[in-house]
């Protein structure tokens, strides 16, 4: 049985479903009720209810993209802060495809301290000295050699994705590499490094505007007059 | 005991006209420190305070860290122009240090640590103004600017005292009540969960009164959460609006 309606304000305390009920996102089991741990609001999908909070840092789940930064160098792996409360762990052998050395070969001629890495979550567990383990064995995951970086809050990052990816789809109009990192970080490559001085300026745009209505056709006027001038500029 | 200047009970009314279990005027306000990750001011009456909250980020000093949840650090200060007679000194006083820590105690039940291991939270407290009820103003400021931070909590806390007044039990003491009256009791409630965070008690008290006293005590905290929620109301609506375009 569920206390809440779809789309309703959830705040700290208040009860959303019995036991028995599917529910995801932070709460917690009192008496047989779950309670909400922040201030959020309550989606209704098909497999239960999801409590979205609308404020915080970034908490690591499995599975999440991140945008990274290399800031220590240890014995065995990377230390990476990614925006979190606590510091991430690259371990060498999620680093690197093929065996090395470590007695002749120094860490730092993979990543060093300033590097930037795409990197996927592998573990979270908050027993351990570095609770979050990354991994850069997967997809569309590495060292960023290019590109530009933008900072948001971390709870806007929905929005620079939009509903079903329609404002990322917006934003890949200007023909750009975009990797939206759950944890704030926005990372985008483009053949023309202006453009994305012009693209980290729309996502700051999407960050602050992002209460005022049609958001997205902005986004899309935007691109186009971007687009347009820099034409007229080449002829 | 001095006696008061002016009468605190005249025809089951008390000096500032209120009735024994009638609070004064309550306003609140979330997201007032731009700075902050989480921040809120709470005025009760004249007595104003202020909450800043700062993070959960890493643990300075290291050593202070612990390995399975977050340490809370909680400072309360009053500003050295909040009271009303003689300016108060700057530094922090036995009682200030004491009342952080009691606070501390009293929001850590509420906020889930173990969430954030190796980590900290720092709640800074500033009273503005200081007309009685200080502490448990504190204690609604900073549980709401907990919440403005988006750090895990159980439930808000709320604060609010009750005291002994010519022997009636009162809600919401006043400066003037606090100083002269008889009894002093500060409650920290969570209404959700129906929990006590927090009880001091000065004074010589009865069985009947204290229980009347902490009866009192619920519905007055009931009366501040749901100005409480409409605070964080006020503030969430306009971003719950943006992901839904309502």
């Amino acid at each position: 049985m569920y206390f809440v309606t779809p789309r309703q304000l959830i705040f700290p305390g208040d009860a959303v479903a019995t036991a028995d009920s599917r529910v995801e996102g932070p709460v917690y089991l009192d008496n047989g009720k779950y309670r909400s741990l922040v201030v959020g609001l309550v989606e209704f999908r098909d497999d239960g209810v999801v409590i979205v909070p609308l404020e915080g840092v970034y908490k690591p789940k499995r599975g999440d993209l991140v945008v990274g930064y290399v800031t220590d160098v240890l014995a065995t792996g990377w230390e990476v802060d990614v925006k979190s409360f606590m510091p991430a762990y690259l371990p060498v052998g999620e680093a690197l495809h093929k065996h090395v050395d470590l007695e002749t070969t120094p860490l730092t001629t993979f990543l060093n301290i300033g590097d930037v890495v795409v990197a996927k979550v592998k573990d979270v567990d908050l027993t351990d000295e570095y609770p979050i383990i990354l991994t850069l064995k997967e997809e569309r995951v590495g060292k960023v050699e290019r590109g530009t970086v933008a900072e948001i809050a971390p709870v806007k990052v929905p929005r620079v994705i939009g509903k079903k990816g329609t404002m990322l789809n917006t934003l890949m109009e200007l023909g750009c590499d975009i990797v939206v990192g759950q944890n704030g970080r926005v990372w985008a490559r483009c053949k023309d490094p202006r453009d994305e001085v012009f693209l980290a300026s729309l996502i700051k745009k999407i960050e602050t505007e992002s209460h005022v209505m049609g958001l997205t056709d902005r986004v899309k006027a935007e691109i186009e007059n971007y687009k347009k001038t820099k034409q007229q500029a080449a002829v | 005991m001095k006696k008061s200047p002016v009468p605190l009970l005249q025809n089951g009314l008390r000096a500032d006209g209120r009735a024994p279990d009638q609070m004064r005027e309550v306003n609140m306000a979330v997201g007032v420190v731009s700075n902050a990750d989480g921040s809120a001011v709470v005025s009760y009456g004249l007595t104003t305070a202020v909450a800043a909250v700062y993070g959960p980020r890493e643990a300075h000093p290291r050593h202070l860290a612990l390995p399975d949840r977050g340490i809370m650090r909680v400072r309360y200060h009053m500003a050295p122009f909040s009271t009303k007679d003689e300016r108060k000194s700057p530094t922090p006083s036995r009682r200030e240090i004491e009342i952080s820590k009691v606070l501390r105690e009293a929001l850590e039940p509420a906020v889930v640590l173990e969430q954030y291991p190796r980590s900290r939270i720092d709640v800074f407290i500033e009273i503005l103004q200081a007309d009685g009820s200080t502490r448990v103003a504190s204690l609604t400021a900073a549980s709401l600017a907990l919440a403005d931070a988006g750090i895990y909590m159980r439930d808000l806390v709320i604060g609010v005292s009750v005291g002994l007044v010519d022997n009636t039990v009162v809600l919401d003491l006043n400066g003037l009540e606090d100083q002269y009256g008889e009894g002093d009791l500060p409650v920290g409630y969570m209404p959700n969960l129906k929990r006590f965070t927090l009880l001091q008690l000065d004074g010589a008290w009865t069985r009947d009164k204290f229980l009347e006293a902490i009866g009192l005590a619920v519905k007055g905290a009931e009366y501040v959460y749901q100005k409480a929620r409409d605070a964080l109301k006020n503030r969430y609506m306009s971003i719950a609006e943006e992901i839904y375009g309502r």
